[in-house]
């Protein structure tokens, strides 16, 4: 029996909702098998210092406490309901939003849901062994406060799957934690999704890019004309904001702590800072270009009925929807989207609502860049002539029109026999992977930090950065 | 740096002027007073070499006072209300910058979209907020620590007394005379707590009850500069010690162990300690403008405190007791932790006080015989009466002590909140907005 009020957070009256009760009931003891199998590998008994929300109001956010992981109080959170609220894009613009799932949307909705909430758990999984190799506790809490947000991430798409969709809603989540990150048998559904996490660099370069990737979804998710579910996106995009600043200052500690070596070394040679136990820019920017190319793979075809169908009948609108200026229908508007003529890129004007999936990865490759910048401001500062650069948005791509090309970082049309040349120039190669696996060993002292990265400028919670994040028992 | 032995850090002093007409006080009076042209305000900024453009801040912000461009994220002076919602889901911190600047010369909206970095600090940093003068920069920092729970939103009591602050610096210090420095806990007792008394002749320093004072020891440091000062919290009311003599009193424990429990010999608290009557000191403040007490009567004072941090309890307390016979109603409510009875500063005194006059609650966490008990639990026990005073418009709310106390006390006002359909976050921000919580630890 759950004891609703204090076990899990909630602001949708769970206490009073028996039906609900029931079909979490259920689900929960299976939740919390699956984070103990799936979640992060021996880090059961581990106090952590994490921030739970506990309520939607701004203050809500600032609980922090020591907590073991598997006691961490997952819960769910819409922000509060506008009565008045009207859907603002598409066939409906102008009618109230639903409350309900209309019938002719169910099996759509119910896609877009199931299609989410599967990255939740994938992540987590993911990413459970790198624990084992953390740079620092700080760092160590970081993955974890990571891990519990995703899991409570799949707990809001899991509650409107429970209160909306009925039995077949009860067993797709059901399905959710059946799935796992590789299987071949039973694969999440995202190919990004089931590649591995094996190491730290890659964990930051993920959280940066695809966690990006699930802000640009969640922005527009939170759009949607089925109100439950643009109130759960709204919520959860404050808690992937954290997942992104991990990323960010990740790679950008790692960039300082090479620029010291470079210029203590007096040396750019990737073969002498490899030597000094740093990971050289060169190999950063490639693993920048594997996890930039892999995350634009999941925004989806570039010109897509679905996309279309979705944002027409309301289910799924475009990145700040409620700020853009247009007619928010679309019909007659066009858009430039880059394609494959003859074997070569070229632009063509398409309808824009075919092209939404490009539209959204467009917005996303903006953002994206803005903090390539950032980082080059980090080697900049070191006095250093090195730059990162998000590689083109045709290169190394596996879905849509520029699958069947070569394509070079800086956008050139290549041929096989130049690809094969120059991939380990421009994606991580085994033995670079090896190199950084090499790296990875366990620091796990308050206030210690692995050589190859710097520590961060402030602490968690105004904590210091020697503070005790994490204790082990 | 920290104060050893100190009682207890004034969280007043980064308190803000806020933008608006600051209200003057005098006992029982408001008065409305502009901000002066030189006095400083403390602008709120964000970092953009820490910011992440997330826009959670944006999004959080109730008044639209955060915007963006393609470069930085920014707040505007004239529409933001220091309401410090932004603060808590900011996953970076970088939202929780602060620069002073004189309120007709903020940095405006257009100015910050340019920068890279944040600006570097000018002189005004150094000056306390709503203050004119400058403010030494270990005293800022200090204060700054022991007041990071009140998220800079601390206000001073709508009755409080107006205070002085920081009428002598280092270079200008205040030399007081001791007139009695005695101890407080048993020989044997395994700290030693001293109440010192320091007369200050015909040299004006007039404080309120909840301000603090630093020392500065003499000779210099290992770098060769002269020690910082060290800060005690004021342990008697505003007339005095000894009624109109100019004097006060301090409430000083002598350090003997760091955090961790090795033995280390806290050198200003030792110094302290050993002071003999006669000797002179240099004294700098008084510092503190918002941890102080409401004056008007019928108010009530919730007290929440261990170890020295009872000094400004003390404090207030005489006050209110010197004043008895005029009746002026409002409850006092003590809770008090400290290791064992004997270790426990002013226990007699304390006990001869009338149970009409104050509930006095006491919590030993190492009485031998008895199961270790802490402030927290005390709280819990009288879960009715703590409910009822956080609720009354009328009662101030004081926490002084170390800061794994203040995470205990706020547990415990979150679970009463909880089980009485209230929600804490909210009431914090109310009581803090009424100048009804002051929180100072260490």
């Amino acid at each position: 029996m759950i004891d609703y009020s204090e076990k899990i957070p909630n602001n949708v009256n769970l206490a009073q909702d028996r039906t609900l009760q029931r079909a979490l009931e259920h689900w929960q003891p299976n939740y919390l098998q699956w984070w103990r199998d799936m979640g992060p590998d021996g880090s059961q008994d581990f106090e952590v210092y994490l921030r739970t929300a506990v309520s939607v109001d701004p203050s809500g956010w600032a609980h922090f406490d020591h907590v073991r992981m598997p006691d961490y109080r997952w819960g769910i959170f819409l922000v509060p309901q506008d009565a008045t609220r009207r859907i603002h894009f598409g066939e409906h613009l102008g009618e109230p939003a639903w409350q309900e799932v209309p019938g002719e949307h169910r099996a759509n909705l119910r896609r877009i849901i199931v299609t989410q909430g599967d990255t939740e758990p994938a992540s987590v999984e993911q990413q459970r062994h790198l624990g084992l190799t953390c740079p620092s506790l700080y760092d160590l809490r970081n993955l974890f406060q990571v891990n519990v947000e995703e899991g409570r991430h799949l707990w809001a798409m899991v509650y409107l799957l429970h209160r909306h969709f009925g039995r077949d809603g009860r067993e797709e989540a059901e399905a959710l934690l059946a799935r796992r990150s590789g299987d071949p048998d039973n694969p999440r559904i995202l190919g990004a999704f089931n590649e591995r996490t094996p190491d730290w660099l890659a964990f930051f370069m993920f959280t940066y890019f695809t966690d990006r990737d699930g802000k640009y979804q969640l922005c527009a998710l939170a759009e949607s004309a089925f109100d439950p579910l643009a109130r759960s996106c709204r919520f959860m995009l404050t808690e992937e904001a954290h997942h992104m600043f991990v990323g960010e200052s990740g790679v950008a500690r790692i960039l300082q702590r090479t620029c010291e070596k470079m210029n203590q070394l007096k040396t750019d040679d990737p073969a002498k800072l490899r030597a000094a136990g740093v990971i050289d820019l060169p190999t950063v920017q490639r693993y920048l270009n594997f996890h930039f190319s892999v995350t634009l793979d999941l925004f989806g075809a570039d010109q897509s009925s679905n996309a279309a169908l979705y944002y027409s009948s309301g289910l799924k609108g475009r990145y700040e929807e409620g700020k853009r200026g247009d007619d928010h229908r679309l019909k007659n508007d066009r858009y430039t989207v880059l394609g494959v003529r003859e074997g070569q890129l070229a632009t063509a004007e398409v309808p824009m609502l075919n092209a939404l999936n490009e539209v959204l990865r467009d917005d996303y490759i903006k953002d994206s860049m803005s903090g390539v910048e950032r980082w080059n401001k980090v080697i900049e500062k070191a006095g250093i002539g090195f730059r990162l650069a998000v590689p083109h948005k045709a290169f190394h791509r596996k879905i849509g029109t520029f699958a069947e090309l070569c394509v070079a970082p800086n956008g050139e049309v290549v041929n096989r026999a130049t690809w094969d040349a120059n991939e380990s120039r421009w994606l991580p190669s085994a033995e670079d992977r090896a190199f950084v696996a090499s790296l990875m060993g366990r620091v796990v002292a308050p206030g210690q930090f692995a050589n190859w990265i710097a520590p961060p400028a402030r602490g968690i919670n105004s904590q210091p950065v020697d503070f005790e994040y994490v204790r082990f028992n | 740096m920290r104060g050893e032995g100190a009682a207890c850090v004034p969280a007043s002093l980064r308190n803000c002027a806020g933008k608006g007409p600051t209200p003057g006080r005098g006992e029982g009076t408001t008065v409305n007073t502009p901000i002066s042209p030189s006095q400083v305000v403390r602008q709120h900024l964000i970092d953009p070499e820490v910011c992440i453009r997330c826009n959670t801040c944006e999004e959080t912000c109730p008044i639209k006072a955060i915007s963006h461009d393609e470069r930085n994220y920014v707040v505007d002076f004239s529409v933001c209300e220091n309401c410090l919602a932004c603060i808590p889901p900011c996953p970076t911190g970088a939202i929780d910058s602060w620069r002073n600047v004189l309120p007709a010369k903020p940095y405006t909206v257009n100015e910050q979209l340019t920068w890279d970095a944040l600006p570097a600090q000018t002189e005004l940093d150094r000056r306390q907020p709503g203050a004119d003068g400058a403010l030494p920069e270990d005293v800022a920092a200090l204060a700054e620590v022991a007041s990071a729970a009140e998220h800079g939103q601390a206000r001073p009591p709508w009755s409080a007394a107006h205070p002085y602050s920081n009428l002598y610096s280092p270079e200008h210090a205040a030399i007081a005379t001791v007139a009695g420095n005695h101890r407080l806990t048993p020989e044997g007792a395994s700290t030693e707590v001293r109440h010192i008394v320091l007369d200050f002749g015909h040299i004006p320093f007039p404080v309120l009850e909840g301000q603090a004072l630093g020392i500065i020891p003499p000779g210099v440091d290992e770098t060769g500069r002269p020690f910082h000062p060290r800060m005690y919290s004021v342990a008697s009311p505003r007339e005095g010690e000894r009624p109109h003599y100019n004097n006060l009193a301090l409430t000083v424990k002598r350090v003997t162990h760091d955090r961790h429990g090795q033995p280390v010999r806290g050198m200003a608290s030792n110094y302290v300690c050993d002071l003999k009557k006669g000797d002179q000191v240099k004294v700098v403040g008084p510092y503190g403008t918002t941890f102080l007490m409401p004056n008007h009567p019928g108010s009530s004072i919730l007290m929440i405190c261990t170890g020295t941090g009872s000094a400004p309890m003390r404090a207030m307390t005489e006050r209110r007791r010197r004043r008895m016979a005029l009746k002026e109603g409002g409850e006092l409510a003590l809770f008090f932790g400290a290791r064992s009875q004997a270790e426990l500063p002013y226990f007699g005194p304390l006990m001869k006080l009338p149970k009409s006059f104050i509930d006095v609650n006491l919590a030993f966490s190492r009485e031998p015989g008895l199961p270790r008990r802490y402030v927290q639990d005390l709280l819990r026990e009288q879960g009715e009466k703590v409910w009822r005073l956080l609720n009354d418009d009328n009662c101030y709310v004081f926490l002084c002590g170390h800061k794994g106390m203040e995470e205990g006390v706020i547990a415990v006002f979150e679970e009463l909140a909880k089980a009485r359909g209230g929600d804490w976050p909210t009431l914090r921000r109310e009581l803090l907005a009424e100048g009804r919580l002051h929180l100072e630890t260490y």
